[in-house]
């Protein structure tokens, strides 16, 4: 056979060699590691290693990745202006290094509160800031993205009702949004109904109170849209009666200077807290964000902090109501969610921590200072248009009349990532606190010049 | 009550705030400032965000310092849950996810820009096809119970294509919870299947189960006892001979990956969690992935979109599957846990893969060995990589599964996994996985000898610990009844 000698391999992630493992095979009674696998049917069993690479070193491994990391272009080396989902702020270098701390990178899931009050206070603190930033009253200790916190809003509020069983979308809601949820939903016998928007670019009410009818359960919107336009609560909570209303926020840092949407008729809040200082790092892993009105808590997916006491009468805090979850009620649960996503929970406590009251506010007028700076700038350029005219955060759409790709494959030249193409002529642009002035008139002086040479 | 004082070990991050204080700074803005009221309508914009702190980057610094030392973790020693799989979670991981060419790269990218990402997630697939034994693997989903969801309704679809979706999911009652959820939230109902004295499923259990309304056995190997399910060929035939599917639950991965495939076991569809199995970190509860391998038969209907190899060389993004069951997260998964994960296998190699399953297999049956006699082992059918003990032996003295775990915790050990399998009565779940040295062993091992000492001698000591921790038995009840869940002023 063509196997390697179990007793002679050694591996630096696997302490135990020769000497342990006879050892240990003596206390259990066998003369070999193969007799361990006895269990598993020998036609079933593999007769030789593994077709992979490896064993590598740190040096070849540290060569390879960097090499694989080198073909791509990316904020690295490049002015980045995408959004659409996923924004570029500066993360403040102690939450990183916070992160790191073992203690909080390697362990698990808090089952054992005395020996975990570290985690389970963080997630309290997070649950606290999300509070106070949607303007809700419980959030829950986080779930996978924006997008399957859209899925599991949704979830939650068919569950509210009985016999209804349409849920009204806006169609400016992230297009990836919307495609986990036709996923999701696909065997619940769910309708989802698509509202468009208007000629601003916020949704339509017009189509938006006449697709609320009797038979739906709940509406769901993003504000900023995927347009980057800010939506008007009131007048969405004026046209939609009272059907359970969901804000989708794909932008977190926004909360910073937009109305909380617990403050203006809704009833959940999901979102993606990415935007608070996380990585893009190519889509995840981010943390995605679920607040509620009080009266929804015991409908909630996803694990919860709650505060208590210890025997000793000493404030502790502990994962609670867990009659809702799986492990609990099984096929009967809230959701199939088993862990959250911790560890980028506690990248967005640090990171709302450090920022404040002051900060987070700070940021976000910066973001919306700068923006309005490149779409003056933008605007001055003859052929292009700015075709949304209601206000926008950080993000918008250009139009020119040249095919969009190509005026982005022109500005890659510029080492401009310029936008998301979202049709033939128009893409999405987003700036954050990250751009600096000279970043902004290089971007507009680009597109300029991409123009002139797309209609030679 | 004791006189324990009231004060706790660490504020919340609420209470240090002060007004005034900063833990930020930003460049000065650098271009001409608007009036706010001509961007966003006053309406429309918040004045304040009542309540939120006003800390310095030191008061962050400590709070986040302190706190994290009221965590135990791998790193300071063996943390035996059991099916969680805590394992030594290399650093050279964390560095490599953080190389800037992968952490700055944005999900809306163009392929030609994120050449390398798609050769990543490309090796990644090609590596985990070849772990599994199967002809593709999705890399999407980014939790186990995550894959379970993506696995059933990729049954689902295609039963449903061929004309009949069914109605029923079967379970053993040995199952984690999240199987049921998972099954339920794809559009099934669910059946369990009752275990055998073994632990495991009997042959004649599921064929008198299997009818026209199944569609799929979904079962954990090994099972949540650790013992492997040596019939599961055979319950492949049977299942494939209704028109049903496999669904293998892999969270138990580690204790055969290189030593045998689903692929070759008949299983239609594993998810495996990487965060157990390929060592990237649990970081508290997440996050993690979960990707999904699947038979020839389930290859038309996985997640879009998938990464594909041209003939020149080039990696792309393939939208194009019309029977697929649509996108199960926005973009492409948990990227950066993918990333750790392929570091990992790089490190590991062929050799290294099949002997983490050797010597977690060796470890776990060394405790098996060591505290057998000690403590009651309710199913003595030969286990894998965790062995399930119960509190049989001790419950006379009125000490059970919940004190033991908390006295281990005065011994510095994190607890194993308690009360689950649910087949078992007081179950103590014990998983040690390759990474503990034996004489990490030998003081667990240890430990648990001297608790069952305790329990017959002192069981009052037993019965109130734990007597070191920063806090002690939380009253979970009143938690529940009066949540409070977040702070106020």
């Amino acid at each position: 056979m063509n196997l390697p000698d179990p007793l002679k391999s050694v591996h630096r992630y696997i302490p135990n060699a020769e000497a342990d493992v006879q050892e240990m095979l003596g206390v259990i009674g066998i003369d070999s590691v193969d007799r361990l696998f006895d269990s598993i049917p020998n036609d079933v069993k593999l007769k030789s290693l593994l077709d992979i690479p490896g064993p590598w070193s740190e040096i070849e491994t540290r060569r390879w990745f960097r090499a694989l990391a080198a073909k791509n272009k990316s904020g690295a080396d490049h002015v980045s202006f995408l959004g659409g989902g996923a924004y570029s702020h500066y993360q403040p270098a102690c939450v990183d290094q916070l992160l790191l701390r073992a203690e909080f990178l390697t362990s698990y899931t808090p089952y054992q509160p005395e020996v975990s009050q570290g985690t389970l206070q963080a997630i309290f603190e997070y649950q606290t800031h999300q509070s106070m930033l949607t303007g809700l009253d419980v959030a829950n200790a986080s779930l996978y993205d924006g997008s399957t916190a859209l899925c599991e809003a949704v979830l939650l509020a068919e569950r509210l009702v009985k016999n209804k069983h349409r849920v009204v979308v806006a169609r400016s809601v992230h297009p990836q949004y919307i495609e986990t949820l036709r996923t999701y939903v696909q065997n619940l016998g769910i309708d989802i109904v698509e509202v468009g928007w208007g000629h601003d670019g916020r949704i339509d009410t017009a189509a938006l109170r006449e697709a609320c009818n009797d038979e739906v359960f709940a509406v769901a919107v993003q504000s900023p849209n995927f347009l980057g336009v800010v939506e008007d609560y009131d007048a969405i909570s004026a046209a939609t009666g009272n059907i359970t209303k969901i804000a989708v926020v794909a932008e977190a840092t926004s909360l910073g200077i937009l109305a909380p949407p617990g403050a203006h008729g809704f009833d959940i809040c999901v979102g993606e807290g990415q935007a608070w200082g996380i990585p893009t790092s190519f889509g995840g892993p981010y943390v995605g964000f679920m607040v509620v009105r009080d009266a929804l808590k015991r409908h909630m997916p996803g694990r919860l902090v709650g505060e208590t006491v210890d025997v000793d009468g000493r404030r502790a805090y502990v994962l609670t109501l867990a009659t809702r979850e799986q492990h609990i009620r099984r096929g009967k649960a809230t959701s199939n969610i088993c862990t959250n996503q911790a560890l980028f929970a506690l990248a967005a406590n640090i990171y709302l921590s450090l920022l404040g009251k002051e900060g987070l506010r700070e940021v976000a007028t910066q973001c919306l200072q700068k923006t309005a700076y490149l779409r003056k700038k933008l605007s001055a350029i003859s052929s292009v248009v700015l075709p949304y005219s209601a206000p926008v955060y950080n993000e918008f759409v250009v139009r020119t009349s040249h095919p969009a790709k190509e005026i982005l494959a022109d500005l890659e030249h510029e080492k401009i990532l310029g936008g998301i193409p979202i049709d033939t002529n128009d893409f999405l642009v987003a700036v954050t606190e990250l751009h600096t002035k000279e970043n902004l008139d290089h971007y507009a002086s680009a597109l300029s010049a991409a123009i002139s040479r797309e209609r030679r | 009550m004791s006189d324990a004082p009231m004060k706790p070990s660490e504020g919340l991050i609420f209470e240090h705030s002060k007004t005034g204080r900063r833990g930020y700074q930003l460049p000065t803005l650098d271009v001409p400032e608007e009036n706010l009221d001509d961007l966003i309508p006053h309406a429309q914009r918040r004045d304040t965000i009542e309540g939120e702190v006003e800390v310095s980057e030191v008061d962050v610094i400590r709070h986040f310092t302190r706190l994290s030392k009221l965590n135990v973790s791998i790193d300071a020693g063996l943390y035996p849950l059991g099916s969680c799989t805590m394992k030594h979670n290399p650093r050279i991981n964390e560095e490599i996810a953080r190389t800037p060419g992968f952490a700055l790269s944005h999900p809306m990218q163009p392929d030609h820009q994120v050449q390398g990402n798609l050769e990543l997630l490309w090796h990644l697939e090609q590596t985990l096809r070849e772990i599994f034994g199967m002809p593709r693997v999705t890399l999407q989903p980014v939790a186990g119970a995550h894959g379970e969801l993506t696995g059933i309704l990729m049954i689902h679809k295609a039963l449903s294509k061929s004309g009949n979706a069914r109605k029923y999911i079967l379970i053993p009652d040995s199952a984690h919870g999240t199987n049921p959820a998972s099954a339920a939230f794809a559009g099934y109902e669910v059946k369990e299947l009752k275990s055998n004295s073994r632990g495991t499923l009997d042959r004649s259990t599921l064929a008198d189960a299997v009818t026209e309304d199944v569609a799929a056995l979904m079962i954990t190997v090994p099972n949540t006892l650790g013992v492997f399910e040596n019939e599961i060929k055979s319950f492949a035939e049977i299942l494939h001979a209704k028109g049903a599917y496999l669904y293998c639950d892999g969270a138990n991965l580690n204790s055969f990956v290189g030593i045998a495939r689903p692929g070759d076991m008949g299983i239609d569809v594993i998810h495996s969690n990487l965060h157990k199995t390929f060592s990237t970190p649990h970081g508290g509860g997440g996050p993690g992935a979960g990707p999904v391998g699947v038979s020839e038969k389930l290859v038309p209907f996985v997640p879009t979109p998938t990464v594909e190899k041209s003939h020149d060389g080039h990696y792309y993004l393939d939208y194009n599957h019309e029977d697929s069951i649509g996108r199960m997260r926005a973009f492409h998964g948990n990227f950066g846990v993918l990333v750790r994960a392929l570091t990992y296998m790089r490190s590991m190699g062929p050799d290294g893969l099949r002997r983490i399953a050797q010597l977690a297999v060796l470890n776990a049956n060394y405790i098996r060995a060591r505290l057998k006699g000690t403590y009651h082992l309710p199913y003595d059918a030969p286990s894998l990589h965790e062995v399930v003990f119960s509190d049989k032996n001790q419950t006379p003295r009125d000490v059970h599964t919940l004190d033991i775990a908390k006295r281990l915790m005065d011994y510095g050990f994190h607890p194993p996994t308690i009360y689950f399998p649910l087949i078992v009565s007081g179950a103590l779940m014990i998983e040690p996985t390759e990474s503990e040295p034996k004489e990490e062993l030998d003081a667990f091992c240890e430990a648990m000898i001297n608790i069952a000492h305790e329990c017959n001698e002192r069981p009052e000591l037993v019965r109130s610990a734990p007597h070191t921790t920063p806090v002690r038995r939380l009253d979970e009840a009143r938690a529940a009844r009066n949540p409070i869940l977040r702070w106020r002023r």
